[in-house]
């Protein structure tokens, strides 16, 4: 089984989280939460949502994002490395003529940024990016 | 609570009918998100941010937003509309202080 770049970053962030200091664990257990509650507990197939993001961001206060997923009613984003994870929650109407939008959030460091679309079938599906966050948008 | 709120949107003036447009959105809010503390006092700075936001044509929805504390400064929207018909655009911001603010943008058919 070959590993592409991005699985091999995705693998290395996973074990650096691990092994890094429990407010981190705590930070993720609150951001699976908030998934949890918006998808009930569903699973969720990665693939038919485009998330994008910039690779690296240099200043946290203002990253630009961008999702779009053809069919969905609902777009939720998280960034799971956030205080609060939760960023935003869009609901598409029926003169929505796609469905994705375009915002700037707030990033407190390097992490992975989360959208999780509910689909018109009242199925899930999900896309993940990694943000390189050179200055932190939280003014801690 | 908040000062200086200006929303500001851009809207095609025509489109053709049945099109979709794309519509940018954008209100001047210092969206506090409650993490930052006074550098004199050390205290938290309370939140205070705009946690809706909604557009409609001619009452019929295009997209409602839940804003969160993670949504940058002088929150930036952009999303695409259908236009069936003549009408107006109405873009409604919904403040944590309980202030709304609005804007209205006509568009005509051609």
């Amino acid at each position: 089984m070959e590993f592409s770049r991005r699985e091999t970053i995705a693998l290395g962030l996973g074990a650096a989280a691990m092994t890094m200091l429990p407010i981190r664990a705590f930070a993720e257990a609150t951001a699976d939460e908030i998934v949890a509650d918006f998808t009930g507990g569903a699973s969720m197939s990665d693939g038919g949502v485009t998330l994008t993001t910039p690779e690296i961001a240099e200043n946290g206060n203002t990253v630009p994002i961008a999702v779009d997923a053809p069919g969905a009613v609902s777009v939720m984003i998280v960034a799971t490395g956030n205080p609060t994870p939760k960023v935003a929650v869009f609901n598409f109407g029926e003169l929505a003529a796609s469905q994705s939008a375009s915002t700037r959030i707030r990033l407190a460091g390097t992490q992975d940024v989360l959208a999780i679309a509910k689909m018109a079938d009242g199925s899930f599906l999900r896309a993940s990016s990694t943000v390189k966050v050179t200055i932190g948008g939280c003014g801690g | 609570m908040a000062k200086g709120v200006k929303p500001r949107v851009k809207v095609p003036k025509t489109a053709a009918a049945g099109s979709s447009i794309t519509i940018k959105t954008l209100i001047s809010h210092k969206m506090e998100s409650g993490q930052r503390k006074d550098k004199k006092t050390g205290e938290l700075i309370p939140r205070s941010i705009i946690n809706r936001f909604t557009c409609e044509f001619n009452g019929k929805s295009v997209i409602e937003i839940d804003i969160e504390p993670a949504v940058s400064t002088n929150p930036y929207f952009q999303f695409d509309a259908t236009v069936p018909e003549a009408g107006d655009f109405v873009f409604t911001w919904y403040d944590d202080d309980g202030s709304v603010y609005d804007a209205t943008k006509s568009v005509a058919i051609g």
